[in-house]
Order: structure tokens, then C-alpha cells, then sequence
């Protein structure tokens, strides 16, 4: 039994859990997630590692409600337990010094790029981050990803907060104006899709994190398999970084749809 | 060891030897399992063979002729002392029979429902030489072991003093319980870790429902406990923690037993479409997660007309659970004859009787998708033997031109897997065959002191009895070095 310590709503449909998980506390890196489920007919839900704290044995996990399984989840409270949580799993960021760095999350993939911008940041290299979101309200972990970073950028869509645009526009602003030895894009896949034509034209490398359907989340089922450079790859043993100029990501997109219209 | 169990030359033996001559034994017909009527059974998940009643057993067991020198036992991976238990059978001494293969195996009630025993200790008897079939001992195991279950009055298994040392399991499916068992008796503190929510490995999201019922399954695992072992669900080794986190644990010895991990594709055209998966998904999806239960969340596709690529057991698990989920056209396509398919003949004949349609002879090429990007066809490449390649068997050979296309809404890929590469990643020395499985010796040592391994991530995809065999081996070993280690 995992137990929630504390959550926080980050906005209508995002919330902030940190659960105690003392040994995946003491063993994940950058880039890591875990699986969790709550309740012994739920699903099991990947969830990036948003921070962790050794010392009280806890990890912070940022959910959105999408869908059943996810609403579930954000519907428990401090005191409450998720039945089973397991991990780290995947393969860790690759963080070094490379000069500078750009780290751009769209939505609560603000969550799993800030452990990055700060061992980016760690590491020795400049970073300068852009999130962006929907609207003012859906704009998460300004002050945490503002504390590791050089420069902050903010887009919303709508322009209700920082700059009108979306994010591919913060990114190529940076890139005009100076040069990018790394981008680091987390989000949806179409946001990483556009991220990713973006970088290929100006020959930045660009690595994405993938958040595809898993099942357990070990290697085992393949649910999560997706064309990289033209072979396939499993997203939790191989991933869930991967080159995003290498990404199908029209085949991911597509295969994330799979239970769109699932009716048990 | 209760030595009046298993001693052939105790009084009771040599009473029932001379009760019947050998002749009246063998003119005994084989006995037939009951079966659930095929109609019955595409309708549910409920258990297909329904063991034998009392009767039955007493009678198949009266047929065993209790030779001196037992093919059978040489036959059993796990060196289980056949014939006593089976004599227990007959003489009616149930609890004695389960006593006596508590000794070998840890895992009985699930050897009897899965092991293939048609190759193993069923080939060794002394009928087939007869020209007779052989005792019927996988359905005698399976009898003893669910009605010492089932009866109040179970003995609870022995256990040593302990020891105080303590050892680890990584993986908790029949190699990790096989060697959780045998140390637990042998007095050492044994914690078994599991990465998924359920012990049991592939004998809960692999193994289908209506082959090897999940109770029987947590019975065994209950027996384990009650002898002391401790499991660990939701822990990876290698992952959540490393090696070196259990030495300074204190753990003195690390069995890796966490099976095979990656299903295999094929590398052709459409196979990431959705509608096409993977049998290891596809069965841990409803087997383990419960899809298509009405109160699960985990979802899966529901095909009426089901492509399984394969002909191994868990090909014939798939195809026999898309049947039960509605499939009407359930279709297992093979590249070889049905004489070289890998499955047991049970399974097999059991999906033949279930309407499971057989092309083989058959290998796909191409998937092709709809406007969704869903699988809505497959096209197959119709096959001839060749030539016998290195495992013996005929090479599969495309027929230039003969290529079947036929509509799919769903396809089950099962051609296999590859050795899951957590722990071989993790751990810094571990050495690894040239297919990605772990290299131990002839006594599943690796080459880490005090690390062995064995199952399928040595195996590379093989059977729940040999997996238990490796688990019985490696015990044996680490038993000893363990103990020569700690004396002073």
C-alpha cells in the first residue's frame, strides 16, 4: 500500500499527489515513471515522476483526470492509498553538460520535463525552459520550472497569460536568436510532433518522452510499441526518451486511440 | 521425510503389488478426464477438464504395475517419486500422495493441469513399450494435490529450524516458487519479489482461467507462506531495488527467475496497427487485469473473427479465450504442418472440439488497415515442408504466388519472446548468452557469486516444469554454497 501524504489542485483537472514510496524515492532519475492502480478492478496508469524526496521517502506524481481510471485516481485524498505502485521504470534521462538546453513541456508534461530541466540545470548547462498551455488556468509549475531554469518562457494559446502562441513559437524564438545544442520536448504527441518538425529544421537534437498505453509497464505485453528510425520499440524497456526527429509519431498518435471507442 | 510413504519395500506396497497380477492391471483402459461439453464451456471461463472422481483414481492408480526401476520418475524434471504417490492413491491414503509430492515440487496442483506430460514422465512409462497407454499420472498428480486442497485436514508441510540466512527471488512464476519452496525447507529466510500486483507470474496473466484456475494457483502460494515465504509484490529487482540494495539488505544469495519479458513480432508490414497484439497482452489483459469483466476498467478488443499467428500453448491459449469472448471464427495459422506445432495435443484437440479453425501451413506477410488505421485484413503466404532444419523439424518454405487474403478484425501475435532485459541491464557482470538470456552452468550458477538464475530468462520460452526443475536445482546449489559459506 502506497499511502497519499498530500495533493493539490493544479487546475480543474490536473492534480498534484506526493505518495509515499520510499524505495522508488531513493531509486529513480530524471525521466523515470512508475505504474500505479488504484483498487483491485482498476487499471494500471503510467505516471512520469514529477520529484522526489529521499529523506521523507515520497514521490510526486502530477495526474490529469482523462478518463475513468485517471478520475478514480484523482478523486482519493491524503490518507488514502494507491493499491499497488510500481517502479522506477524506463531508462533514465541522459543528462550532461551540452551547452545549452531547451526544455519545453506542453500541459502536465510540465511535470515530468521540471526533474529534467533541473538535473539539466544541475549538470552545468544553461537552460531555458518554455511551458505552455490552453489558457491561463492550465498553467502548471511556473515558480518550481522558473527556480531552475535561466530564462522562462510562458505561451497560452489564447494569450491570457505570457505570450499568445503555442509552444513551437516560444521554441523557435530561442532558436533564432541563439544557438541550441539540445531541445528537450514533453507533452502531447501532437505538441512533440511539432516540436520535433521544428528542431529538424534548424538540425537541434531533440529527445521527447512518450506516454503511451502500457499495460504492465515491464516489457512484457508490447502495448506500447512504437516505430523509432524505422524499427520498433517497446516505450517502457526502451524508452520512454527516445531521438523525436526518429519518432513516428502520426503511427503513436494513431495507436493511442485504440480504446477511443472501447465499450466493455 | 516420512520414509512408510514412499518406502516400495513397506509391508502396505508389497500388499497391494500382490493384490492384482500384472496382467489384470494392464488389461485396465486408461482413464479419460472428465470433460465440460465444448457448447458449455466457449461460453464461460470455467475450468475445462473437471478431474477425476475418487473412483477414477483409485482405478487408474491400480494400473501403475509400482515397477522397480520407474521410467517415469526419470522422465520428471523435477524428480517426483511417481509411483509412491500414485500407490498412496490406491491405497486410499490421499494426504500421504500430496505429502509425497510436496517433497519435489511446490507447485502440484499446477503440474497436474499444465505440465506436458506426454513428453515427460507419461513417455517414460513402461505401457508405451507394451504397446499400452500409459498411466494416466499428470490427471493422478493433479487428483491428490486438489483433494489434499480441498480437505480440511491438509497437512501442513515441515519445515526445518532456521538458519537465519536470508535469500532472494527475483520473479515469483514456477522457477521462483519451485526455489522459494525448497529453500524455505531447507531453513532459510525466503522473500520472494514480483514486479506486477499479483503473485504468480506467468501462472496468473499467462495461463488462462479455464486451463489453471487462479484459486489453484493461490493455494499454492498460501502453502508457501504458510511455510514462511515472504513475498514482495510491486518490487523489480534491478529497478525499485538493485543488487547491491539487497546484499546490504543482508541477503547472502539472489535467484533471477523473471522470465521471459518481450514478446516477439514479426517485422511485417501492419503489425503496429491496433486490432494487432501480442498474446502476452492479450492474455494479461483478461487474465490478469480482468478485461471484459464488467466491473474492470482495463479495456480489450472483443474481434468477431480472430487471426492467432502460431501453434504453440499460448497460441492455443489465445485463440481459445477469443472464443469465449465472442469470437465467432477463431483462427490459429501456422507455418508448418499440424504435426510440428509445438502445443500440447490436449490443447489442441480441446480448441478443435471449441471451433477453433486450423490453416496451416499458412504464415502472414501483411497487415493491411482501414481509414482508422484498425487491422480489417491479413494476407498469408500458403507454406510447404522442406527440408528437417537443426531442431529436427521440417523448415516451413513459401509457395511462390499462393497467398491467401482473408478478412481479420483482430490479430493475436504468439510467436514466441524474447528474455525480458531488466536485470540483465542492471546488474554490472552479469553475462548473457548471444540471445539475451542469462548463462549459468549445469547448476544455474551465473557468473556473479551467489547469483543464479533459471526459468525463462535462462531458457529463453520453455515450460513450467523445467522452469520448476532449474528453481530445484539452484536451491540445491545455493543450499550448499550457503552453508559452506556460513560455517566457521
Amino acid at each position: 500500500m502506497f499511502r497519499i501524504v498530500d495533493k493539490a489542485q493544479f487546475s480543474d483537472k490536473v492534480y498534484k499527489f506526493v505518495v509515499e514510496a520510499p524505495r522508488v524515492a531513493k531509486a529513480r532519475r530524471p525521466g523515470h515513471f512508475v505504474i500505479v492502480r488504484s483498487g483491485i478492478t482498476g487499471e494500471r496508469i503510467p505516471l512520469t515522476i514529477a520529484d522526489a524526496d529521499t529523506v521523507s521517502g515520497t514521490i510526486t506524481l502530477v495526474i490529469q483526470a482523462v478518463g475513468a481510471s485517471t478520475e478514480r485516481i484523482c478523486a482519493l485524498n491524503p490518507g488514502d492509498v494507491f493499491d499497488d505502485l510500481v517502479g522506477p521504470l524506463g531508462r533514465a534521462t541522459d543528462i550532461a553538460l551540452r551547452g545549452t538546453v531547451v526544455c519545453c513541456g506542453g500541459g502536465v508534461g510540465v511535470a515530468p520535463m521540471l526533474p529534467i530541466a533541473k538535473a539539466m540545470k544541475e549538470a552545468g548547462n544553461k537552460v531555458i525552459s518554455v511551458i505552455a498551455a490552453r489558457t491561463s488556468d492550465l498553467v502548471i509549475l511556473e515558480n518550481e520550472v522558473f527556480k531552475c531554469s535561466d530564462e522562462l518562457i510562458v505561451m497560452t494559446d489564447d494569450g491570457s497569460y505570457g505570450k499568445k502562441g503555442f509552444v513551437t513559437d516560444g521554441v523557435e524564438a530561442v532558436l533564432l536568436r541563439e544557438k541550441v545544442d539540445e531541445v528537450v520536448a514533453i507533452g502531447p504527441a501532437i505538441m512533440m510532433k511539432y516540436v520535433s518538425e521544428l528542431t529538424r529544421r534548424y538540425s537541434v537534437p531533440t529527445i521527447c518522452s512518450l506516454n503511451t498505453i502500457m499495460v504492465d509497464g515491464t516489457g512484457m505485453c508490447g502495448a506500447c510499441r512504437v516505430t523509432v528510425g524505422g524499427k520498433t520499440r517497446f516505450v517502457c524497456v526502451d524508452g520512454p526518451e527516445f531521438d523525436a526527429h526518429q519518432v513516428d509519431f502520426d503511427e503513436m498518435m494513431m495507436r493511442m486511440r485504440a480504446y477511443n471507442n472501447y465499450k466493455p | 521425510m516420512n520414509h512408510a510413504l514412499t518406502d516400495r519395500n513397506a509391508p502396505w506396497r508389497e500388499q497391494l503389488r500382490a493384490s492384482m497380477t500384472p496382467k489384470e492391471r494392464s488389461a485396465i483402459k486408461r482413464v479419460n478426464m472428465p470433460v465440460l461439453s465444448p457448447t458449455e464451456r466457449i461460453k464461460n471461463m470455467a475450468e475445462v477438464n473437471l478431474g477425476l472422481t475418487p473412483a477414477q483414481a483409485v482405478v487408474e492408480a491400480s494400473r501403475c504395475l509400482d515397477c522397480a526401476v520407474p521410467g517415469c520418475v526419470e522422465g520428471c524434471p523435477v524428480s517426483i517419486d511417481i509411483p509412491s504417490f500414485i500407490k498412496n492413491i490406491q491405497k486410499g491414503d490421499i494426504r500421504g500422495a500430496a505429502t509425497v509430492l510436496g517433497y519435489a515440487s511446490a507447485l502440484p496442483a499446477v503440474c497436474g493441469r499444465v505440465c506436458p506430460q506426454e513428453k515427460q514422465c507419461e513417455s517414460k512409462c513402461i505401457y508405451n513399450k507394451l504397446k499400452k497407454a500409459p498411466v494416466a499420472i499428470g490427471y493422478l498428480e493433479r487428483y491428490a494435490a486438489d483433494t489434499a486442497r480441498d480437505s480440511v485436514e491438509e497437512p501442513c508441510p515441515h519445515t526445518t529450524p532456521r538458519l537465519g540466512i536470508k535469500v532472494a527471488v527475483a520473479g515469483s512464476g514456477p522457477a521462483g516458487l519451485s526455489f522459494a519452496g525448497d529453500m524455505i525447507k531447507q531453513g532459510f529466510d525466503v522473500t520472494v519479489f514480483e514486479a506486477l500486483h499479483e503473485i504468480g507470474g506467468v501462472l496468473k496473466y499467462g495461463i488462462p482461467e479455464f486451463r489453471l484456475p487462479s484459486h489453484v494457483v493461490d493455494a499454492e502460494i498460501q502453502k508457501l507462506a504458510n511455510m514462511g515465504v515472504h513475498f514482495e509484490k510491486d518490487t523489480i529487482i534491478g529497478k525499485t531495488l538493485s543488487h547491491e540494495d539487497l546484499i546490504a539488505e543482508g541477503y547472502k544469495g539472489l535467484f533471477v527467475a523473471s522470465g521471459a519479458g518481450l514478446p516477439r513480432f514479426m517485422g511485417i508490414p501492419g503489425e503496429n496497427l491496433n486490432g494487432v497484439l501480442s498474446s502476452n497482452e492479450y492474455l494479461t489483459r483478461i487474465n490478469l487485469m480482468g478485461a471484459g469483466k464488467t466491473e474492470c476498467m482495463t479495456p480489450v478488443e472483443k474481434g468477431r473473427r480472430v487471426l492467432v499467428v502460431g501453434g504453440g500453448n499460448t497460441a492455443m491459449d489465445s485463440v481459445r479465450t477469443a472464443r469465449r469472448m465472442g469470437a465467432d471464427d477463431a483462427i490459429i495459422a501456422y507455418r508448418r504442418g499440424r504435426e510440428e506445432m509445438p502445443a500440447r495435443a490436449e490443447e489442441i484437440h480441446h480448441a478443435e472440439e471449441e471451433g477453433v479453425r486450423f490453416l496451416t501451413l499458412h504464415n502472414p506477410i501483411e497487415y493491411i488497415g482501414d481509414a482508422n488505421g484498425h487491422v480489417c485484413a491479413v494476407r498469408l503466404q500458403k507454406m510447404r515442408l522442406g527440408e528437417s532444419d537443426s531442431s529436427g523439424r521440417r523448415s516451413p518454405e513459401p509457395i511462390e504466388g499462393e497467398i491467401l487474403e482473408m478478412e481479420v478484425d483482430m490479430v493475436i501475435v504468439s510467436v514466441g519472446v524474447s528474455p525480458n532485459p531488466l536485470i540483465p541491464d542492471s546488474i554490472d557482470g552479469l553475462e548473457v548468452t548471444h540471445r539475451g538470456t542469462l548463462a549459468v552452468d549445469e547448476n544455474q550458477r551465473t557468473s556473479l557469486p551467489f547469483l543464479y538464475a533459471g526459468g525463462d530468462i535462462v531458457r529463453g520460452g520453455a515450460t513450467v516444469i523445467l522452469a520448476m526443475g532449474d528453481g530445484r536445482r539452484a536451491a540445491a546449489s545455493m543450499a550448499l554454497a550457503l552453508m559452506a559459506e556460513s560455517e566457521p
